[in-house]
């Protein structure tokens, strides 16, 4: 059954992804933490999809292009009942299906990624094949902040607003870190809203974290016709669990069973 | 080749209606007539190659068949990752098109060699590697890998190739076409260098010697049964490619070769490893690889100053 408890549902992913990332002994719990809000309400109350019919031809696609994240997504998949959710028990063991970053064999996944700087061209394709033909479908797509350091994102920030691909959706999850540290140390991004604004994007900057705000966002996409929506979210990496918060060691380490406990705590699903 | 492929392209898309073409702001003067006839499913990207491949595979997963055209070393090595990711690893229905292949831009300089494609694009799986050896052949081998579900990549030169068949030839992915025949050597070549192979095969024939010649075509998936064939009943091979000396055509086949055990005199003619920094056209380069009739000739007289090796070349090479 399909939540439509955007609030649930992001607990729901946290705790999900706490528990796989810990078990795999995987990376990127921060990443997962900073994106659940997005994820809970795109799922719950925003993409028209289908569980039962994943390859839906009419479906709204969703480009996960920050494919590091993807306990995230295999949670809030399984959650929506596109595959069992004892499938997440499995994440990056000897033969899973479920892969270390996203991976379209797996059931409701759009497109494989983890490679940054992929999703938003391909996404681009997608809305201006369903422009071209006239089809209903939207496209979505959410990538980090880090990626916007990669040439690509930029050719098809170039590319959408050319083409009046209003059809696509994209959001930034913004939570300030990437590899090395602060974005704004690495390869500053700011002025960021100004950028895409200069590239005829229609801009809208929220709390990442807002449920309720997230909610009318995005289902009020598009903001103007004619022009593809960005949405960038600030967010905080970790977002939940006290001690990852804005802290970069969590976008490699995985919590130990002791830090597990306290995590599931913080998030409200005591085991 | 680029006439042909855009004809048939035309055509192709008149029948299909997934059919559409992705230009990275190339082919000026050639892609007009598609451009005019299908403006919706005509694309120009811009100069952008790696948006151009994403926007491709994206097309792609919504049912499209996507040529994307540019020339030389741009819809492929600038874009490869996209390639990779998302092209091959969703077995997207992506046809790339490559005008310029080898030195046919040759006093362009090293930017415009196309000289690595074959090597780096045989090494993606599930990508076919097409190399049309003239014009007939490329107009076959548009139609056949718009009909080949899954990433492809068509190498072709640009415009002018001599016509090296006499009538369009049977014409079937992965299989060689014999274009001469002979039992003395084979020469086996790919893309544009047909007609050096089939103008060594008539200095040969005045000395005697009479080589087979095989136009591979497709170097991925490569026909292994034509090779050893060829092995078994010449006993000596020759590879002829516009691209470099490793990984290509010529590595394809030798790779065949040891597989099967047929330790057979073999020789490639391909681009040499190195840069270089001063002009010419593309007889000047192709020159520089090699002259095919003479490597025949040596190589069978090496054959013969190897006595061990003789009985074995006829008789022992099941193919």
């Amino acid at each position: 059954m399909r939540s439509t408890d955007s609030k649930e549902l992001a607990k729901r992913i946290r705790r999900h992804a706490l528990r796989m990332v810990h078990a795999a002994k995987a990376s990127h719990i921060g990443s997962c933490l900073s994106a659940a809000d997005i994820l809970a309400v795109l799922y719950a109350k925003v993409l028209r999809i289908d569980p039962a019919r994943p390859d839906w031809p009419d479906r709204d696609r969703f480009i996960f292009s920050k494919g590091h994240a993807a306990a995230a997504l295999y949670a809030v998949l399984a959650e929506q009942g596109f595959f069992p959710l004892e499938w997440l028990d499995s994440y990056c063991r000897d033969g899973s299906p479920l892969l270390g970053h996203a991976t379209a064999t797996v059931p409701g996944v759009d497109l494989s990624t983890g490679s940054l700087g992929h999703g938003l061209p391909v996404a681009c394709g997608m809305a201006l094949a369903a422009r071209r033909k006239r089809l209903p479908q939207r496209v979505f797509c959410l990538m980090s902040d880090g990626e916007c350091d990669e040439g690509s994102v930029w050719e098809a920030a170039l590319f959408a607003p050319h083409h009046n691909l209003d059809n696509l959706v994209t959001i930034v999850d913004h939570n300030k870190l990437q590899g090395f540290g602060d974005v704004k140390d690495v390869l500053e991004l700011e002025p960021l809203v100004a950028k895409w604004q200069a590239f005829r994007w229609s801009v809208r900057e929220i709390d990442g974290h807002d449920v309720p705000a997230l909610e009318q966002t995005l289902s009020a996409a598009p903001f103007e016709p004619g022009r593809p929506s960005m949405i960038v979210a600030h967010t905080i990496k970790g977002k939940g669990v006290s001690y990852m918060e804005n802290r970069l060691a969590w976008h490699y380490k995985m919590p130990d069973a002791a830090q597990l406990q306290q995590a599931l705590g913080e998030v409200e699903c005591p085991t | 080749m680029r006439t042909a492929f855009i004809e048939a392209l035309c055509e192709l898309a008149a029948r299909d209606p997934r059919v559409w073409l992705v230009t990275g702001d190339l082919g000026f003067s050639v892609l007009e007539r598609f451009a005019e006839r299908f403006p919706e499913r005509f694309l120009n990207a811009g100069v952008a190659e790696q948006n151009m491949t994403g926007v491709a595979a994206g097309l792609a997963l919504s049912d499209c068949v996507v040529f994307t055209y540019s020339i030389a070393n741009f819809p492929t090595l600038r874009c490869l990752e996209q390639i990779r990711n998302d092209v091959c690893y969703h077995r997207a229905n992506v046809k790339i098109v490559a005008v310029g292949g080898g030195f046919t831009y040759a006093s362009s300089g090293y930017t415009h060699h196309g000289l690595e494609d074959l090597s780096v694009l045989s090494s993606l799986p599930e990508m076919t590697v097409v190399a049309p050896g003239d014009p007939h052949e490329a107009r076959l081998a548009t139609r056949a890998i718009t009909e080949r579900k899954g990433p492809c990549y068509l190498r072709l030169g640009k415009a002018g190739e001599p016509v090296v068949h006499a009538a369009p030839p049977a014409f079937e992915l992965g299989r060689a076409i014999c274009v001469r025949q002979g039992d003395d050597a084979t020469l086996i070549s790919t893309g544009g260098m047909l007609k050096a192979a089939v103008d060594a095969h008539q200095e040969l024939l005045a000395q005697g010697i009479r080589a087979r010649v095989l136009s591979m075509h497709t170097v991925k998936p490569l026909d292994a049964s034509a090779i050893l064939e060829a092995a078994a009943e010449t006993g000596a091979i020759v590879t002829l490619e516009e691209h470099n000396v490793h990984g290509g055509l010529g590595s394809a086949v030798a790779d065949v070769l040891a597989l099967a055990g047929a330790g057979i005199p073999f020789g490639k003619i391909a681009a040499p490893d190195r840069f270089w920094h001063t002009a010419g056209s593309q007889a000047h380069f192709r020159g520089l690889a090699g002259n095919p009739a003479e490597m025949v000739v040596r190589l069978l007289k090496n054959r013969l100053s190897l006595p061990a090796a003789r009985p074995r070349e006829k008789k022992g090479l099941a193919a």
